[in-house]
C-alpha cells in the first residue's frame, strides 16, 4: 500500500512536468527576442495566376484543362540559418485552397530573431499525423481531405475538367504515406540569395508560387488521355515527384517590411 | 485500486490541458474503464480519452442514433448488434440506407481498444477516426460528415450534452469523433468463462472435452489467433478462393500484389454467436469453418505458408473428435456478462 501511494505521487509529479512541458511552447524563448513571418501562397499555371472554373490552360505536352478545385497541405516548416541551426515551428499544419483566400495567407508568430537563409516544409502531412486520431484546424476531416476508408490525408487535390481526358474530369487525389506508394515530399525552395530578417519590429513576407504546369510536366510527364484520376497508388507517386522535383513550388520574392 | 485511480485522474489532466474535453471526472463505472488482467498492453491507452460518465453515455447515445445516417433508418447498432457481440446477426453482408448492400460481413465490435487498423482490409487505422468511414459510405450511412454535424447541432438534446462534456460549441468533428470513441473503446468483453478459468477466478472451470480443445487450439489454431485476444491482428489468406476479382483484401489498401486475397484475422471471442463467418460472410456455422479448415482450403499465390502442410496438403486436418473438442472450447470464449451488459444496451424510452 505504501509503495502504492508513493508511485501515485511519483506518476503525479511525472505528469504535472509532462503537462506542463508539452503545451508551453514558449518557455524558452522570451517575448522580446521574437518575431512574426508571414508566407504568402500564390498559385499560378506557368505566367497566369490560376483561376477556378473560368481559366483555360494547356499543359507543356498540349492538354487543355480547367481547374475546380485546388488544395494542397503545407506542413512542419523549418527556418533555417547560415550556420545550420533552425527554428522548428511547432503543431505546423496549414491548407491552402484556391477558393479561400485567406488559407492562402500564413501567418508564422514567436519565430526567433535573427537571419535566416532557407526554409523547408512538407507537402502533404507527416505519417504520424496521417493515423493520428480526431483532429482540429487545418487536419479536421470536415475540410474534405481526409480518406476515410483508408485512413489517411489527400496532400494536394486538384479537380477540374479537359477535353483529352477519358471521361473529361481531372482527379487527382495525391496521398498515401505507405511504402511503396508514399507521397511525403519535403522541399526546401531557395531563397535566392535573400536573407529573411526577423526582428522584434519586422514581420518579413515571403512570396511562394506554386505553378499547377509542374505537377504534369517533369521527371513525370502526365497526359490526361492516360492518367486523369489518380487517388494513391503509383500515379500518385508520379504526380509527387513532379511536384517536388520539378521546382513547383518557389520563392518568388521577400519582402523585408 | 489506490494506484489506478490517481492515475486516472491524472492522465484526465494531462489531456484536458492540451484538448478542450472539459469534463475529466474520472470513473470507474464506464464500461471498460479497468483493463483486463490477461490482456496485452492496449493501442488506445485509456489516457487517450479518459473514460468518463457523461462522454460515455454521449457515446452510447451517437452509437444508438439513426439520424447519423442520410436517410434517418441506420444507426451503428444497426448493423452491430450487441446480443452477437455486435456483429450482424443473420446477415452475409451489412444493409445500409435503402437497402443497399455491402461487401463485407460486419465485424464484432468488441476490445477494439487492443487493434492497431480496422476492417477486414486495415484501412482505418485509429479509433477515433473509424466512424467515418460507415457514416460516408454509401452503402451503408451514405451522409456528410458536414450534414451529421448540422443534425447534431439542430439537435434539441445534444448541443446542451456536448458542451457539458467539451466545454466548447458548435459541436465540431472532434468532438463527435471523441464521444463515439468513448462508447466504442468502452466494448471490452474479457469475461468469458475461458477468461475466469485463465484468471482463476469463481466459475472458472473447463470440461474435460473444453480442455482438450484449448490445448489442441493451442497447436493448430494460436499461432494466428494468438493471446487472449484470440488474434494476431495480422492479414492472411486461409484458401478460401483461388482468385480475388471479387475482394482484393488488404491489397486494396497497400495495392501490393503479395497482400492479393489477405483479410484481418478476426478475434475469435463470442465466435458462437458472431455467424455468419469469413468477410463475405459465406459459412454459417462452426462447423463449416472447421470443414474448411480441415478439407476446404485451396491454393492461390498468396496461401498463408502455414495452411502449406509437408505432405502438399492444404489446411489443417482435423479429426471429428478434434472438431467437436475445438466447438467445445470456442463456446467457452462467449461472454454473456458483455452481450447482455445494459450499460452496453440502447437506451429504451
Amino acid at each position: 500500500m505504501l509503495f502504492s501511494k508513493l508511485s501515485s505521487l511519483w506518476l503525479a509529479l511525472a505528469f504535472t512536468a509532462i503537462t506542463f512541458t508539452s503545451c508551453d511552447k514558449d518557455d524558452t524563448t522570451p517575448a522580446d527576442s521574437v518575431g512574426g513571418v508571414d508566407i504568402e501562397f500564390d498559385n499560378v499555371v506557368g505566367n497566369s495566376p490560376l483561376a477556378l472554373n473560368t481559366g483555360n490552360y494547356t499543359t507543356a505536352a498540349g492538354d487543355q484543362f480547367t481547374v475546380t478545385t485546388f488544395n494542397y497541405y503545407i506542413s512542419n516548416i523549418r527556418l533555417t540559418k547560415a550556420d545550420g541551426t533552425a527554428y522548428v515551428q511547432p503543431d505546423s499544419y496549414y491548407l491552402v485552397s484556391q477558393a479561400d483566400d485567406a488559407s492562402k495567407h500564413l501567418s508564422l508568430k514567436d519565430v526567433p530573431v535573427g537571419d535566416y537563409t532557407g526554409i523547408t516544409f512538407t507537402i502533404g502531412v507527416d505519417s504520424t499525423r496521417n493515423v493520428s486520431g480526431a483532429q482540429t484546424g487545418a487536419l479536421d476531416p470536415s475540410n474534405n481531405m481526409f480518406w476515410t476508408w483508408n485512413s489517411g490525408y489527400i496532400f494536394m487535390k486538384l479537380e477540374g475538367t479537359s477535353p483529352q481526358a477519358s471521361r473529361g474530369g481531372l482527379l487527382f487525389h495525391i496521398g498515401g504515406f505507405q511504402h511503396p506508394y508514399n507521397t511525403i515530399r519535403t522541399i526546401s525552395p531557395s531563397f535566392n540569395g535573400t536573407t529573411l530578417m526577423v526582428r522584434t519590429d519586422h514581420s518579413p513576407e515571403i512570396h511562394m508560387q506554386a505553378d499547377v504546369l509542374k505537377m504534369f510536366a517533369s521527371p513525370n510527364q502526365i497526359r490526361f488521355a492516360n492518367l486523369s484520376n489518380s487517388m494513391g497508388g503509383a500515379t500518385s507517386v508520379q504526380v509527387a515527384d513532379n511536384y517536388s522535383k520539378s521546382g513547383m513550388f518557389t520563392v518568388a520574392h521577400i519582402h523585408a517590411n | 485500486m489506490l494506484l489506478v485511480l490517481p492515475a486516472f485522474g491524472l492522465a484526465g489532466l494531462l489531456t484536458s490541458s492540451c484538448h478542450p474535453d472539459a469534463d475529466v471526472q474520472p470513473t470507474v463505472t464506464v464500461p471498460g474503464s479497468v483493463l483486463p488482467a490477461n490482456f496485452p498492453v492496449p493501442t488506445y491507452a485509456l489516457e487517450t480519452n479518459p473514460p468518463t460518465q457523461q462522454a460515455f453515455e454521449l457515446g452510447r447515445t451517437l452509437f444508438y442514433d439513426p439520424q447519423l445516417s442520410r436517410t434517418g433508418e441506420v444507426s451503428c447498432g444497426s448493423c452491430h448488434q450487441q446480443f452477437v457481440a455486435f456483429a450482424n446477426a443473420d446477415h452475409r453482408v451489412s444493409h445500409g440506407v435503402a437497402n443497399r448492400l455491402g461487401t463485407r460481413n460486419a465485424p464484432a465490435l468488441q476490445n477494439l481498444r487492443w487493434k492497431s487498423n480496422f476492417f477486414w482490409d486495415g484501412g482505418p487505422k485509429n479509433l477515433e477516426t473509424l466512424p467515418l468511414a460507415p457514416l460516408t459510405n454509401p452503402v451503408e450511412m451514405d451522409e456528410t460528415l458536414e450534414n451529421v454535424l448540422r443534425k447534431l447541432n439542430a439537435d434539441p438534446d445534444y448541443p446542451r450534452r456536448f458542451t457539458a462534456v467539451y466545454g466548447t460549441s458548435p459541436i465540431d468533428s472532434y468532438q463527435l469523433l471523441r464521444a463515439l470513441a468513448q462508447f466504442t473503446a468502452s466494448l471490452t468483453s474479457a469475461n468469458s468463462r475461458y477468461d475466469h478459468y485463465v484468471r482463476q477466478e469463481a466459475g472458472g472451470t473447463l470440461s474435460a472435452s473444453e480442455l482438450s480443445g484449448k490445448a489442441l487450439f493451442a497447436t493448430k489454431c494460436a499461432t494466428c489467433h494468438s493471446t487472449d485476444l484470440f488474434t494476431d491482428g495480422s492479414f492472411r489468406n486461409n484458401g478460401l478462393d483461388r482468385s480475388f476479382a471479387a475482394d482484393s483484401g488488404r491489397a486494396h489498401i497497400t495495392r501490393v500484389a503479395s497482400d492479393l486475397g489477405l483479410f484481418k484475422v478476426p478475434s475469435l471471442r463470442n465466435v458462437a454467436r458472431t455467424a455468419p463467418y469469413m468477410h463475405d460472410g459465406r459459412f454459417q456455422t462452426l462447423v463449416q469453418v472447421l470443414d474448411h479448415y480441415d478439407q476446404g482450403v485451396v491454393d492461390s499465390p498468396t496461401l498463408d505458408p502455414l495452411l502449406r502442410q509437408p505432405s502438399s496438403q492444404f489446411g489443417i486436418a482435423l479429426s471429428a473428435q478434434e472438431k467437436s473438442d475445438l466447438l467445445a472450447f470456442l463456446a467457452t470464449l462467449t461472454d454473456e456478462q458483455f452481450i447482455k451488459d445494459k450499460r452496453l444496451a440502447e437506451r429504451q424510452p
